[in-house]
């Protein structure tokens, strides 16, 4: 494709291809025309292929030109040149500059971010009222309790997680092992290997690993199955049929998380005992009679407790962090997975937040 | 453009095509020819495989038996080169529009010409405004998002992006379901424009009767897996399968016809 006869100004004959493919050489012969001072008449008749580009190329250059005070012709053209140079013939474009950043709008983001968190909380804090409101007149009114939908969630969060709960608290529970034994062999202590696994798993990370693993895999999935639900206003359906979404679809959701997350830790704690007790056994020759003995003795049932105590809020922190960005999420396929990564991250600070909480807790009343 | 001299060029070809889901077929020893420059409409019954029609050809759905030629290819033998060769050729228009919501109607519009070919930014965006002026709609929608327009709007932003390459051939999964009479109206004359300014080859899967009546060149009934009948209205209208002649002289099809 070229532009022909352009050395002596008059007219120009266009051959080829002028369409998106070729969209570059088109600009560059465009600027080069642009520039030719005498008035100048482009001539189609030679062209073989035109589309919109073409059009949009050609009725720039005429405008570009026009504005310099050069005169522009066309000639030779057919029914639909005429007609895709018509459609081309709008927009003197106004663009919306880009603004670039400053150090004021760094200041704007941290301001911003500081008014969300405490945004957050507030909003948290009337989410969990409209819970425990929705509860209360679930309560009163027993028959409004969704059984199905919470044996349903039961099985998708609770049974269903079982296996890899069970599986990385095993595995954890045989890494601390491996390290106490490693580290109390230097003082010939390895026996209080038990002592260790038992406190550690028992009253922290035997809960806090459930915590993490069911944010992880259940609160993604309750934001991402509330956040679709809006963006497709099934959400807005529900609502316009009478019926309140926190009933339908978030107090089954986290009852059954608070139902499911104490079972968990305790299958979590067993697991990592387990564990631990093999890998003392195998690692440490620590056989299992002196393992359970020293269990015995270091263990009390409120060491149990504090875990098991801590299992159903930390389910209601989980739980109403996934609702509340679930029904946050806006129209686009993006805000859904934002709201999901920010269920997550959110879902498990806060969950060592709160385990930092109870321990203060604890130790100030003694337990 | 070739096929302008007395016989038309075939840009679709379709021979005893075969769809099916589980042990159902919905499409079963169908044929059809699409020539050059004609507006299409397919119509049938719910069910009878409009859609799949559409899908398979454009190469969504398998096919469990038969031909499709596209420009004169085998769709089957391609190679992935040839394949996307093909696919810069058409434009589909599905049935909600399917904008990827966290892109502006602008950019939505812009993917597949950044993807495919080698432009200026500055060319993009004229590029841009031009399809948005082109399918009516202002230029204020070019930097909303899909989830800020209303539908007949998300039609045509849709439409905007399926014309995005200069396509020869553009595929519509009822366009006009879900707009207003009017609405409607206005978008079937605007695929009759667009189809004369760029010499579109258009294939139209609808139920609209207006839209048949007022912009389809010919019109293929689906019923029973296959093509049931072909024509333009007349032929439609008297026709004898039940189906067909209820759908044609019925009370809607009375209202939409007899009013001059």
């Amino acid at each position: 494709m070229s532009i022909e006869g352009g050395a002596t100004g008059q007219t120009m004959r266009m051959t080829g291809n002028w369409t998106m493919r070729h969209g570059r050489t088109v600009e560059t012969l465009m600027e080069q025309a642009a520039s030719a001072e005498q008035p100048l008449t482009l001539d189609f008749s030679a062209i073989t292929a035109f589309d919109t580009l073409g059009a949009l190329a050609l009725s720039r250059l005429r405008l570009d030109r026009q504005t310099a005070g050069r005169p522009t012709a066309f000639a030779g053209m057919s029914r639909s040149h005429e007609i895709l140079l018509a459609e081309a013939k709008v927009q003197p474009g106004t663009e919306t500059p880009h603004k670039a950043a400053s150090s004021v709008d760094i200041l704007v983001d941290i301001g911003k971010g500081m008014s969300g968190i405490g945004r957050d909380f507030t909003g948290g804090i009337s989410f969990l009222g409209g819970f425990v409101a929705a509860l209360g007149r679930m309560i009163v009114q027993p028959s409004r309790f969704r059984w199905p939908a919470i044996v349903k969630q039961i099985e998708m969060f609770g049974f269903r997680s079982v296996p890899i709960i069970a599986l990385i608290s095993f595995l954890v529970g045989g890494i601390i092992a491996q390290q106490s034994v490693f580290q109390l062999s230097t003082f010939g202590t390895t026996a209080f290997v038990a002592d260790l696994l038992g406190v550690l798993i028992l009253r922290e990370l035997g809960v806090l690993l459930t915590a993490i693993m069911i944010a992880g895999r259940s609160g993604s999935a309750i934001t991402a199955e509330i956040g679709s639900m809006k963006m497709r206003e099934e959400i807005d359906a529900l609502r316009t049929m009478g019926l309140d979404p926190m009933e339908v679809l978030i107090v089954p959701r986290i009852l059954a998380l608070v139902i499911c997350m104490p079972m968990l830790t305790f299958i979590a704690s067993m697991s990592g005992l387990f564990g631990g007790g093999l890998v003392a056994w195998i690692y440490g020759d620590v056989s299992p009679d002196v393992f359970l003995t020293r269990l015995q003795s270091a263990v009390r049932i409120n060491t149990f407790m504090v875990g098991m105590i801590k299992a159903p809020v930390m389910a209601l922190v989980i739980g109403v962090i996934a609702s509340i960005e679930g029904m946050a999420v806006k129209g686009s396929a993006e805000s859904l997975g934002t709201q999901t990564t920010a269920s997550v991250v959110k879902a498990i600070f806060m969950v060592i937040v709160v385990d930092g909480l109870f321990a203060m807790f604890f130790a100030s009343i003694r337990y | 453009m070739a096929g302008s001299n007395g016989s038309r060029e075939t840009v679709i070809e379709v021979r005893d095509l075969a769809v099916g889901f589980g042990d159902r077929l919905v499409n079963d020893g169908l044929s059809l020819d699409v020539y050059r420059g004609e507006i299409l409409g397919v119509v049938g019954a719910s069910g009878t495989g409009k859609s799949v029609l559409m899908r398979t050809i454009v190469g969504l759905l398998p096919k469990r038996r038969g031909s499709i030629h596209v420009f004169g290819q085998d769709m089957e033998t391609l190679s992935e080169k040839e394949r996307q060769n093909i696919e810069k050729r058409w434009g589909i228009l599905f049935q909600q529009g399917a904008l990827f919501s966290s892109l502006t109607v602008k950019q939505n519009i812009q993917l597949p010409m950044r993807e495919h070919l080698d432009l200026s930014d500055a060319m993009l965006d004229g590029l841009a405004r031009m399809k948005i002026d082109m399918v009516g709609l202002k230029a204020d929608a070019a930097d909303k998002f899909p989830s800020e327009l209303s539908g007949g709007m998300i039609k045509r932003a849709a439409l905007a992006r399926a014309l995005a390459l200069d396509p020869e051939i553009v595929f519509l999964d009822e366009p006009t379901s879900g707009l207003d009479p009017i609405g409607a109206g206005d978008f079937d004359a605007l695929t009759a424009t667009l189809q004369k300014t760029l010499g579109l080859t258009v294939f139209m899967v609808t139920h609209d009767l207006d839209s048949l009546g007022t912009i389809c060149d010919r019109i293929v009934a689906l019923g029973e897996g296959k093509v049931l009948a072909s024509g333009d209205m007349d032929a439609m209208v008297a026709t004898s399968h039940p189906w067909l002649k209820a759908y044609f002289t019925g009370p809607r099809a009375h209202r939409t016809f007899a009013s001059p």
